[in-house]
């Protein structure tokens, strides 16, 4: 491939005194100056979180107020900081839900080891957990950055359920029975 | 014995020096607002003063334009702990921010800034006063070469040694740039000399900026080599020396230098008004319409102040615009350049000042 050298123009006198040059710098400076200020003040003014966004991780209810977590322990295995314990617990026979047989007793996610990345959202089958948009937390000792299941609800909130699966489950049983197949 | 006459001696000493210590200390808020709004931001605007800070509009307008933000710098500076390093020679380390701050409190005594009656309204009305301001200001120099040399460590010594350096080059061009303005000013054979009163007396119709622009140009940029401004603050070059000559201070004694340097700047725009812009002089042309009295003295102060702010804004402008230069090349404009320029525009002048007095008149 060829190669044109364009010669650089030399600097004419009122070049080489840099003062058009100074004064056009002083000219954007200036209008710099009454342009909009680009600073977020931050506490006063929020950011906009984009959906999408990786926060804490919390788990969550679906709108009839079950938790839905079924405590598969999916999310504890694939967490790669190992941020989440959680022991598994029986529901008991009494309960509405009994037929989900299993919800966590114990659930702590530790917050100071947590990546946020997310994996714990995509891997879990019931959609139980969720990454939120909450950016910043703050404690004054570790044991209090270890959210326990209650904290983690109470932050997390109840989501939209598009399956509701559980009660088609235990309907789709009764139906079952009705029909002398169960 | 009277002792009236030093008693009012006493109290314009003290008013003076308050207004340009607050002028200096509202120069910094001044010089953090002007980067926050040339770099997109705002600047300090959260400091609150309890009982003003809640006044419902002006308490929120002050608070947002940082009013009270220079009483606690002020705060934090006497407050901070106050180490001394082990290594510092420690005579000289205490000293020097006293150097430091005594020759740019000093040179206002000097500056005339205003005018009430005819009488000049200034501390000490001297003949020599523009010499008196090049000699003591230049003292401030050793307080940062005594600083970087007693801190005993190499960034501080380096921006010790870069700055006597700087000081001698610019100091020539300065000197020569002002020469012509005070052949200007006086008339042959006038008692005059340098007062720097007579020089604004004499811009009454013209000022001298539009009589001597290139005395003007090599004037200001020899003053920001004086004051260590920002494309010259070799001494500090903060990128290159951490943070120059006062890297081993800390709290009040780094407060000193600090106030210094901006005093200096306060000054040096006092003294570019006054050679080069009229003054208390209202605008070209109209030189004095402010009423006899004490209240055309307010005024011509005011007009005076004003001016000199706008000098100040300039001065920071000019830094938050402005990268630094190469050390050489700091030293190739004032020697190779700024000195001829001023040799020849001086001896220019005094050969057009001989043809206008022999021939013309
Ligand atoms: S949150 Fe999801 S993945 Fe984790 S234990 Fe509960 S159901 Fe399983
Ligand atoms: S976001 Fe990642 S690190 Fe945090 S709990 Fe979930 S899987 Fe673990």
């Amino acid at each position: 491939m060829a190669f044109k050298q364009l010669a650089r123009k030399p600097l004419n006198w009122a070049e080489r005194t840099y003062l058009p040059q100074i004064i056009m710098g002083l000219k954007i400076t200036f209008w710099n100056m009454l342009k909009k200020k680009v600073t977020l003040e931050y506490p006063d003014v929020r950011p906009v979180i984009p959906n999408g966004y990786r926060g804490i991780p919390t788990l969550v209810k679906d709108p009839k107020g079950r938790e839905k977590c079924v405590s598969c322990q999916l999310c504890e295995f694939v967490c790669p900081p190992k941020a989440i314990r959680i022991q598994p617990g029986e529901i008991p026979e009494d309960s509405e839900n009994a037929h989900v047989e299993k919800a966590p007793k114990e659930f702590d996610i530790d917050m100071l080891r947590c990546i946020y990345c997310g994996f714990c959202q995509e891997v879990c089958p019931e959609e139980a957990i969720f990454l939120q948009k909450v950016f910043s937390l703050s404690g004054y000792s570790r044991e209090e950055m270890v959210f326990p299941k209650a904290k983690l609800y109470e932050l997390g909130g109840t989501y939209p359920d598009q399956h509701y699966k559980w009660e088609k489950k235990r309907s789709a049983a009764e139906e079952n029975q009705a029909n002398g197949h169960g | 014995m009277n002792y009236l006459p030093i008693l009012i001696a006493l109290l314009k000493a003290v008013i003076m020096i308050s207004v340009v210590m607050g002028i200096a200390a509202y120069a910094v808020l001044a010089e953090r607002k002007i980067a926050g709004w040339i770099q997109g931001r705002y600047g300090p605007n959260r400091t609150v003063l309890p009982f003003i800070g809640v006044i419902p509009i002006l308490g929120n307008m002050l608070t947002r334009l940082g009013i009270f933000q220079p009483v606690a710098d002020g705060l934090k500076f006497i407050f901070k702990e106050d180490p001394v390093p082990g290594h510092v020679n420690k005579f000289y380390y205490f000293l020097a921010p006293c150097v430091a701050f005594i020759p740019a409190m000093t040179t206002m005594v000097v500056l005339p800034f205003g005018e009430m009656d005819g009488v000049p309204l200034v501390l000490a009305n001297i003949d020599i006063g523009m010499l008196f301001i090049l000699a003591v200001s230049s003292l401030g120099v050793y307080g940062i070469i005594l600083a970087g040399w007693s801190a005993n460590s190499k960034y501080p010594f380096l921006g010790g040694i870069r700055a006597s350096a700087q000081m001698i080059s610019y100091e020539l061009a300065m000197g020569l740039s002002i020469l012509p303005a005070f052949l200007w000013a006086n008339a042959p054979g006038s008692e005059t000399g340098l007062s720097l009163f007579n020089v604004v007396q004499s811009q009454d119709q013209l000022w001298m900026v539009f009589w001597q622009p290139l005395s003007a140009l090599i004037f200001l940029v020899a003053l920001f080599a004086e004051t260590n401004r920002l494309p010259f603050d070799m001494p500090e070059a903060e990128t290159e020396l951490v943070s120059g000559y006062h890297t081993e201070y800390g709290s009040m004694k780094f407060g000193l230098f600090f106030v210094g340097e901006y005093t200096h700047i306060v000054i040096g725009s006092g003294v570019l008004v006054v050679l080069y812009f009229g003054g208390w002089n209202f605008l070209p042309g109209i030189p004095f319409p402010w009423p006899a009295g004490w209240a055309g003295g307010l005024l011509s102060t005011l007009w005076f102040l004003l001016k000199v702010f706008s000098v100040v804004f300039f001065f920071m402008w000019i830094r938050w615009t402005l990268p630094r230069f190469r050390y050489d090349q700091v030293m190739r404009l004032g020697w190779a350049i700024l000195l001829p320029l001023a040799l020849a525009n001086l001896v220019l002048n005094a050969i057009l000042i001989a043809l206008f007095e022999n021939w013309l008149v």
